[in-house]
């Protein structure tokens, strides 16, 4: 079988694991929109702020679950590769002649699959809810493409550490973490109406605000190319900087096995 | 209360207390997480309390403060659901039942650890939320109202998450002990008062009993107790509710043999 029938075993493996244990699908759909649907009650009165970009908070709101959504994923490849490597997977797959990036891939495509349907799902309830959607159907592939980079990401950060801890419980640990970076960005107002002043700069600063707001402009402003450009160069530094690391501690990790 | 009682309730109360301030992994979630929520609302929203129709005197900062402190209360009831989950999956719990001469006892011990917990927390949460320049306008009797208000939303969620831990008695209950209380909360007025909510949200909003409880904390803060006493009956029906049924999940956990 050549690498490509390899890595599409672990494609196949990983894709139905993911997607067939309930948990994941709980705290990866429901999760999101629960808190879509609780912020965009409860914050409805913001859009009545001068110079909110919106007046529907709703549409402001939508970006976010797309976010979360890459967090919760980044949960799960982390959870699956910790599991392979406490079961000994990892250390039998090791043996065989198949290619660090093979590995890597095979393991990430069940959240890139899980991203995709995501993705889905977040659109159509935001717009059945009533949010806009104003680049169109033109949109609907850079918001799918973007989704999928940012999982993508957010994955291969997951991954790392079960791979440099080989650990479920510290790539639980870490979640935390990551929510922390979801909420001290432009999750809940623009950056431009936040009055205190160090909560600004941390968001300005925190890479997770260009995700929200490429994602956001996608949905209220229709193409704005420098929001756009900043969330697709953010999530693919992030996929780079964290696929090249996990190549690299898997080749450590290889060589300690 | 007998002194057998009393020593059970005491030494469960004490190994809890023990084994969450010697553990980093356990006290420190109870305490970043409020903290994390205060420093998110307060600082990333502050601007909501510009918009018209948002009317409370000592501030949004203020308004937050109110919300995180009976958030952490409630949370450090819950938190200590956790340990009694983990210590029946341990088959500790068990070791306890045959040890106890009155096993509500042991009921009680971590009650009193849950409080304390919670005690640890709310002190933290004011010292950060006055250091960041919440303005009290509160009396010492509004703030005895507020702290009291506070441990009985301790309580009755610690009976509600205790009430799940002994009848799952183990940790894979903590979703059910963790998410109904914070969909209870997250239902009530977070960000704004209740008559700026406007939809399906004002509707739940208003039934939920917390958004009593948040107003009547949000009130003390203001130096009014004029709600107080409504919060108060509602946080004591809910303990009572929540006794019960933690009593009745103590008797199930018995006929369980642990």
């Amino acid at each position: 079988m050549s690498s490509f029938g390899h890595a599409g075993l672990l494609v196949r493996r990983s894709v139905i694991r993911t997607l067939r244990q309930p948990a994941n699908l709980v705290f990866s759909f429901i999760f999101p929109l629960l808190l879509l649907a609780v912020s965009a009650g409860g914050l409805t009165a913001t859009t009545k702020l001068p110079n909110f970009p919106t007046n529907s908070y709703l549409t402001f709101a939508l970006a976010v679950p797309f976010i979360q959504g890459a967090l919760f994923s980044a949960n799960s490849a982390g959870t699956n590769f910790a599991e392979d490597i406490e079961s000994g997977f990892l250390s039998r797959l090791s043996l065989t002649p198949l290619s660090r990036s093979a590995l890597l891939t095979g393991q990430l495509a069940g959240v890139v699959a899980l991203g995709l349907l995501q993705a889905v799902v977040f659109l159509a309830v935001g717009l059945a809810a009533g949010a806009g959607f104003a680049a169109g159907i033109g949109g609907l592939p850079v918001l799918l493409a973007l989704s999928v980079l940012i999982t993508l990401g957010f994955g291969t950060l997951g991954a790392l550490v079960a791979i440099r801890t080989g650990s479920g419980e510290a790539v639980q640990g870490m979640f935390p973490l990551f929510f922390v970076l979801l909420f001290l960005s432009s999750t809940s107002l623009p950056r431009d109406l936040m009055s205190v002043d160090w909560f600004r700069t941390v968001a300005t600063y925190n890479p997770v605000s260009y995700l929200i707001e490429a994602v956001r402009s996608l949905l209220i402003t229709g193409w704005d190319g420098k929001a756009l450009a900043l969330g697709f160069g953010f999530a693919a530094a992030i996929a780079v900087a964290g696929v090249y690391l996990c190549s690299r501690a898997l080749r450590n990790r290889m060589v300690r096995t | 209360m007998n002194r057998r009682f009393r020593s059970v309730a005491l030494a469960v109360a004490a190994r809890s207390i023990h084994n969450v301030f010697t553990n980093p992994a356990l006290i420190l979630p109870s305490v970043v997480f409020p903290l994390f929520f205060f420093a998110a609302f307060a600082g990333g929203l502050a601007r909501v309390g510009d918009i018209p129709g948002f009317d409370y005197d000592p501030g949004y900062t203020a308004f937050q403060f109110a919300f995180v402190l009976i958030q952490s209360s409630a949370f450090g009831g819950v938190f200590t659901g956790f340990g009694i989950a983990r210590d029946f999956e341990m088959g500790f719990g068990r070791r306890l039942l045959l040890a106890a001469p009155q096993r509500p006892a042991i009921l009680v011990g971590y009650l009193i650890a849950a409080f304390v917990r919670a005690a640890f927390t709310m002190l933290v949460v004011t010292v950060v939320a006055l250091a960041a320049g919440a303005e009290l306008n509160a009396g010492g009797i509004d703030l005895f109202g507020l702290y009291g208000l506070a441990v009985l939303v301790n309580l009755a969620a610690a009976l509600w998450a205790g009430g799940v831990a002994l009848r799952v008695r183990s940790i894979q209950g903590g979703p059910l002990m963790q998410v109904p209380v914070f969909l209870l909360l997250f239902l009530a007025p977070v960000y704004v008062p209740l008559d700026l909510l406007t939809g399906w949200i004002h509707a739940v909003a208003t039934v939920n009993p917390f958004t009593a409880l948040l107003a009547a904390a949000r009130d003390l803060i203001d130096g009014d107790a004029g709600t107080l006493g409504v919060a108060v009956a509602i946080s004591a029906g809910l303990v009572a509710l929540f006794g019960v049924w933690a009593l009745r999940s103590l008797r199930r956990a018995e006929a369980a043999g642990g």
